[in-house]
């Protein structure tokens, strides 16, 4: 018969911590499941049951909404993946100017994205824009990237890519400096060319970065606010609202539990992504 | 969030010379608006002059969506300051004034008010909770005056004419009319500032959207204002950035003759006064037309208000303030700095003769009985918040005018249940 050894510590010594996260994470927690119940104006809540609910699935922009996020979460997620690790391959290859280009790439990841935000708009102009001013002089008439009902999500999505494609470039950088020189040695003995070896050794050996930056990107992009809101705000109309922004609109206008009741919702839809996401990708990585 | 703290100069002064009275601090927060600000620091800074030992401090809330949860934010955690400038009518009850805002029914000041504000700034037990702050507005639209005489148009009455109008300039190569849907709010004008002529159509329409009764959707007369802005995208009346520009783009344009017609609201015109002085005489207006030229008339917005918190600490001082602009001599300071932009709705308070040409063409509207309609927002609580995004889509073409009409009547439904209203 086992016996749990008792801790050398004592119990209290857990008290400090634990005051923390009760006060800052549980009891908000198990708040917001009641105030997402009730009609809240931030002083009287009147409980209403499920009406909430029921009102956030009836908002005719939710399901557009939700499809935006998702395809936003996997266009970001996947292009800064791929791309990551093709920047990372070349900047650890050893060619001119290594250390200043990591910088440049890093860079963006450092600016302020309410400016990065303001900064495109001014870019993406449609008439004043660089971006359209110089497609002119090649005889391309350009859309009108941020307005475009059909466009505005693809172009936040872009600009998330070029703030965001540093962070991804960074882990794929250190996950490629942990692969062994020895691989790469012995395969070119074995007369295998580079683009083998990407396949072969890098890519397969490169997976934790892979992991790491796909989980982080994909949350990232499921729940990702900011650029939206400081570049279209949702618009024009709905047409790249994001879940994040139809829930911030309904704190806007004041609707304070029905806005909670959304963010519940968001955390439902983030757990229900990731949680089998991440027990997937870890099971294959014992495989391995 | 971009805030700005701006000291008054007064404050400033007062500071600098070192007076040692047990002073009195008002915090003020405004919407940030340049006349807004020019207005408030004459009216502090006058103020001062008069009671040295009160000073203020003025603080730019952001406008718009953004501005309107900050204000409930702080007013919910009881640090929204002693002064509160605020939109009047459906955003002020939206406030929950009864339990947010210090009563001023009893104040001086009150006494100088224009009793048609009153119901603007009246919360839902009676008590008025507010006075007004700058100029009543009209809701409608400029035109450029040399584009009108250079192609021989005439002001329309109806809405046939004002797109055989557009028709014309379009024909002669220039944009005819200029939409800044880059700042979103500017989208709602042609469906909020064509009220008057809703509700020549159908006088009860106010009470009756209120009690549940009447929907955009379903009554022609207000369905109108979605179409006309469905119909002037079609025509390709609009100025190439139409989705990007703002309002800034839009009172340039009509000013300075690049668009012929801005639909807007009159405030508009002190931006046109402090960016385009030279330009000022260009710039007409006329109500929004609807289908009738024989009811021809404006829709009309209450100015702003001002109001305590009811958690400020020197109601007292605060009190005496918004008596003081509330009286002939604040007003007059405000026409100083702002020019007259329309109509004050305080006793006794004359605009100059020689006002603006913009201002000249809507005096006529309020001068004559039943001319002007207040809009909707001013005789019901409820204006749903998705109401610039809707008439984005539409003058965008990116969603059919009744299908938007529908889904707006969906949106003002959250709003009534959030003000407890009955029969929703």
């Amino acid at each position: 018969m086992t016996r749990t050894r008792p801790s050398p510590y004592p119990y209290w010594f857990v008290l400090p911590a634990a005051v923390v996260f009760v006060t800052l994470f549980l009891v908000p927690t198990i708040a917001s499941l009641w105030f997402s119940m009730t009609r809240w104006d931030l002083i009287d809540a009147h409980f209403i049951g499920w009406d909430n609910y029921r009102q956030f699935f009836k908002e005719p922009f939710l399901v557009q909404g939700l499809v935006n996020t998702l395809i936003y979460a996997v266009v970001t997620s996947a292009s800064k993946s791929v791309l990551g690790l093709l920047l990372a391959v070349l900047l650890t290859s050893g060619i001119l100017w290594q250390g200043f280009l990591r910088s440049v790439v890093f860079f963006p990841v450092l600016v302020s994205t309410i400016g990065v935000g303001i900064t495109f708009q001014a870019l993406m102009h449609p008439t004043k824009g660089v971006i359209n001013l110089g497609l002119a002089l090649i005889g391309i008439d350009g859309p009108s990237w941020l307005s475009d009902p059909g466009l505005a999500l693809y172009s936040v999505a872009f600009i998330d890519l070029w703030k965001g494609i540093g962070l991804a470039t960074l882990i794929y950088i250190a996950g490629l400096a942990a692969i062994s020189p020895d691989f790469y040695e012995a395969s070119r003995i074995d007369g295998a060319t580079r683009v083998q070896q990407f396949w072969r050794i890098t890519v397969p050996l490169v997976r934790p970065a892979t992991v790491t930056v796909i989980t982080l990107s994909l949350i990232g992009g499921l729940r990702s606010f900011d650029i939206i809101w400081a570049t279209t705000r949702g618009g024009p109309g709905f047409s790249s609202d994001v879940l994040a922004s139809v829930i911030y609109k309904q704190y806007q206008a004041g609707f304070y539990g029905l806005a909670t009741a959304g963010n519940v919702i968001l955390f439902l839809l983030i757990a229900i992504i990731i949680l089998p996401m991440t027990y997937w990708f870890n099971r294959r990585e014992v495989d391995l | 969030m971009k805030t700005m703290r701006i000291l008054t100069t007064a404050s400033t002064i007062a500071l600098l010379a070192g007076l040692a009275h047990a002073d009195t601090v008002l915090s003020v927060t405004t919407d940030g608006n340049a006349e807004t600000v020019a207005a408030m620091e004459a009216l502090t800074a006058a103020y001062t002059a008069l009671h040295p030992d009160v000073t203020f401090e003025i603080e730019n809330r952001p406008g718009g969506a953004d501005g309107d949860n900050l204000v409930k934010t702080r007013l919910a955690t009881g640090e929204a300051g002693d002064i509160l400038q605020y939109n009047s009518g459906s955003l002020f009850q939206a406030l929950n004034p009864v339990e947010q805002l210090a009563d001023l029914t009893d104040i001086a000041g009150q006494a100088n008010v224009i009793d048609s504000f009153k119901p603007v700034v009246t919360a839902t037990d009676g008590t008025v909770r507010g006075v007004p702050f700058g100029a009543a507005m009209g809701g409608g639209i400029y035109y450029n005056k040399p584009i009108y005489a250079e192609l021989g148009l005439s002001v329309p009455k109806s809405w046939a004419e004002f797109m055989a109008n557009n028709e014309k300039i379009k024909a002669a190569g220039k944009v005819a009319v200029a939409q800044t849907y880059g700042d979103t709010w500017s989208s709602q004008l042609f469906v909020l500032g064509d009220y008057f002529n809703v509700q020549a159509a159908e006088p009860n329409f106010a009470a009756d959207y209120t009690a549940n009764k009447a929907k955009y959707a379903t009554s022609a007369a207000a369905m109108a204002g979605f179409q006309y802005l469905e119909d002037v995208f079609k025509a390709g009346y609009l100025n190439e950035d139409f989705g990007v520009a703002k309002f800034d783009d839009g009172v340039r344009m009509v000013a300075t003759g690049e668009a012929a017609h801005y639909p807007m609201l009159t405030f508009a015109l002190g931006n046109v006064k402090q960016n385009f002085p030279e330009n000022l005489n260009d710039v007409g207006f006329f109500a929004q037309p609807g289908p009738d030229a024989a009811k021809n008339g404006l829709t009309v917005w209450m100015p702003s208000a001002l109001y305590i918190p009811a958690a400020s600490e020197n109601q007292d001082a605060a009190k005496d303030f918004l008596s003081f602009v509330a009286s002939v001599e604040g007003c007059n300071l405000m026409i100083q700095t702002n020019g007259a932009t329309g109509p004050y709705l305080i006793k006794d308070c004359a605009l100059p003769a020689d006002v603006p040409p913009a201002v000249a063409d809507m005096m006529p509207y309020f001068q004559s009985e039943g001319m002007t309609a207040p809009a909707l927002e001013f005789l019901s609580p409820i204006k749903g918040p998705a109401l610039e995004q809707f008439t984005v889509e539409v003058g965008s073409g990116i969603r059919p005018a009744a299908e938007a009409a529908a889904l707006y009547d969906q949106d003002v439904e959250k709003q009534a249940k959030q003000l407890g209203l009955p029969n929703w």
